[in-house]
């Protein structure tokens, strides 16, 4: 998570505790509290909170699908 | 850590897997090719493939930036540090690739060569910075995901101005693999690698958007599923292939939406078109040339291009003969194919690129599978 802006297109993240610089010249629409992917020291993308919700919420149907099957069954 | 944790718990994907078991037909087999080698250490560092029916069969691809990286560009880089006396910087899995000679970057350091292992292309441009009177080479290696950092810092060392700077560029690109792969006669003519589609990549991705996969979908009428690194991604994404498979169906389709879109980072594309443009061929390791596969630096930026600065020329070399690194990256092989898997052949001593970077297939197998090979006696 995002938790810091710096000068020059740089950033501050907190990954689990542990707190990087990093550069974020490919994504400088990003604000504290965004979720940035960070590769080779580079932000190259963002976290969309909302289709993360989704796709979490269709492991669940998946998940009470296969219970629904299992007691089918 | 949010967005991590929720994306690995085991109960869910128990529960994917049975779904997979119910959905897969038994009278069919279903081999799918995870292209990333993310995913391919996804697969193995979560037992993911024990989840799997027995007839949907994984099949590692060749996206892993140091398994295809051909001995001849390695040999560049220690040429370079060892007879021009620059200090190479490189990302860490790079050092230990295997080259001519028994010599891997690791090894050209302990024999004098200045070379550094570094973050990101941005601590190559403070190494430059901070060492005025030296030549500094950045070894560039991967896909679409390191490429945009490298033209980054080449944008930059124009701008300061920054004249000890180049880039020895090794970048290459995904779709042109995947192309090449598909054309193989171990997939068209032969049938050997039956591929029914494909776990398409994160982090690729994330830059290219899914745009570029489409064509594989028509042309080839393979389903492609981009899928995120984490354990639940890969499953989910697997159960969605053979939905396509079931259904005949081949579509693109993304389980990754949370960070994948159509169109990908398009100001990161704006920045590596700016600086790269396409080589007419490029030689990976295990797929051999492959054409308009990868980049180089454009003319305007001639003076950061360490091939030209150091009219530097490639040789390519054979890989060692009884190392199934080719085969593998192919698909053809598997890592317990080779006989020199974890006995001569080891992370700690690696022959071949698939041991050296923990995305390679053998070096996942050696750390996460190995002893399941092994038949468990129990003596009375």
């Amino acid at each position: 998570m995002l938790v810091e802006l710096r000068a020059d297109e740089r950033a501050v993240v907190n990954l689990g505790g542990i707190r990087k610089d990093v550069s974020i010249e490919l994504v400088p629409e990003a604000q504290v509290g965004d979720y940035v992917i960070v590769h080779v020291g580079h932000a190259i993308g963002m976290i969309d909170p909302e289709e993360a919700e989704r796709t979490l919420a269709l492991f669940g149907e998946m998940a009470e699908a296969a219970a629904a099957a299992g007691a089918a069954a | 850590m949010k967005y991590i944790d929720e994306f690995r718990d085991g109960d869910v994907a128990r529960k994917i897997g049975e779904r997979l078991r119910t959905e897969a037909d038994p009278a069919r087999q279903y081999s799918f090719m995870e292209f990333c080698g993310g995913h391919t250490h996804a697969i193995s560092r979560y037992g993911v493939r024990e989840l799997l029916p027995p007839n949907v069969r994984m099949i590692h691809g060749p996206g892993c930036p140091v398994c295809v990286l051909p001995i001849g560009r390695v040999d560049m880089a220690i040429k370079l540090a060892l007879e021009r006396g620059a200090i190479v910087c490189t990302y860490g899995d790079t050092m230990r690739v295997p080259a001519s000679d028994n010599l891997s970057l690791t090894r050209a350091k302990a024999r004098g060569g200045d070379i550094r292992m570094v973050y990101s292309a941005t601590d190559a441009l403070t190494v430059a910075r901070d060492n005025p009177g030296r030549e500094v080479v950045f070894f560039a290696i991967g896909f679409e995901t390191t490429t945009p950092p490298t033209a980054l810092a080449i944008l930059r060392a124009q701008r300061e101005g920054l004249a000890n700077f180049s880039v020895l560029c090794c970048h290459v690109l995904t779709p042109s693999a995947i192309t090449h792969i598909l054309e193989s006669p171990e997939v068209r003519r032969y049938g050997t690698v039956p591929i029914d589609g494909f776990v398409g990549p994160a982090h690729v991705s994330i830059v290219i958007g899914s745009g570029p996969y489409e064509h594989f979908a028509e042309e080839y009428r393979k389903p492609v599923v981009i899928a995120g690194f984490e354990p639940l991604d890969v499953m989910q994404a697997i159960l969605m292939l053979v939905r396509q498979v079931n259904e005949g169906r081949a579509h693109v389709e993304n389980e990754f939406s949370r960070a994948v879109d159509r169109d990908g980072n398009l100001g990161a594309q704006q920045k590596v078109s700016e600086v790269f443009e396409l080589r007419p061929t490029f030689e990976w390791r295990g797929l051999g040339e492959v054409p308009y596969s990868a980049l180089k630096i454009r003319p305007a930026f001639a003076q950061f291009d360490a091939e030209r600065r150091f009219g530097l020329g490639y040789t390519p070399v054979a890989d060692n003969k009884a190392c199934e690194c080719g085969a593998i990256l192919r698909g053809v092989k598997q890592p317990t194919d080779c006989k020199i898997f974890g006995t001569v052949c080891t992370p700690e001593n690696p022959v071949g690129s698939c041991m050296v970077s923990s995305e390679g297939a053998c070096a996942a197998h050696y750390a996460y599978g190995r002893f399941k090979d092994i038949p468990v006696k129990v003596s009375a």
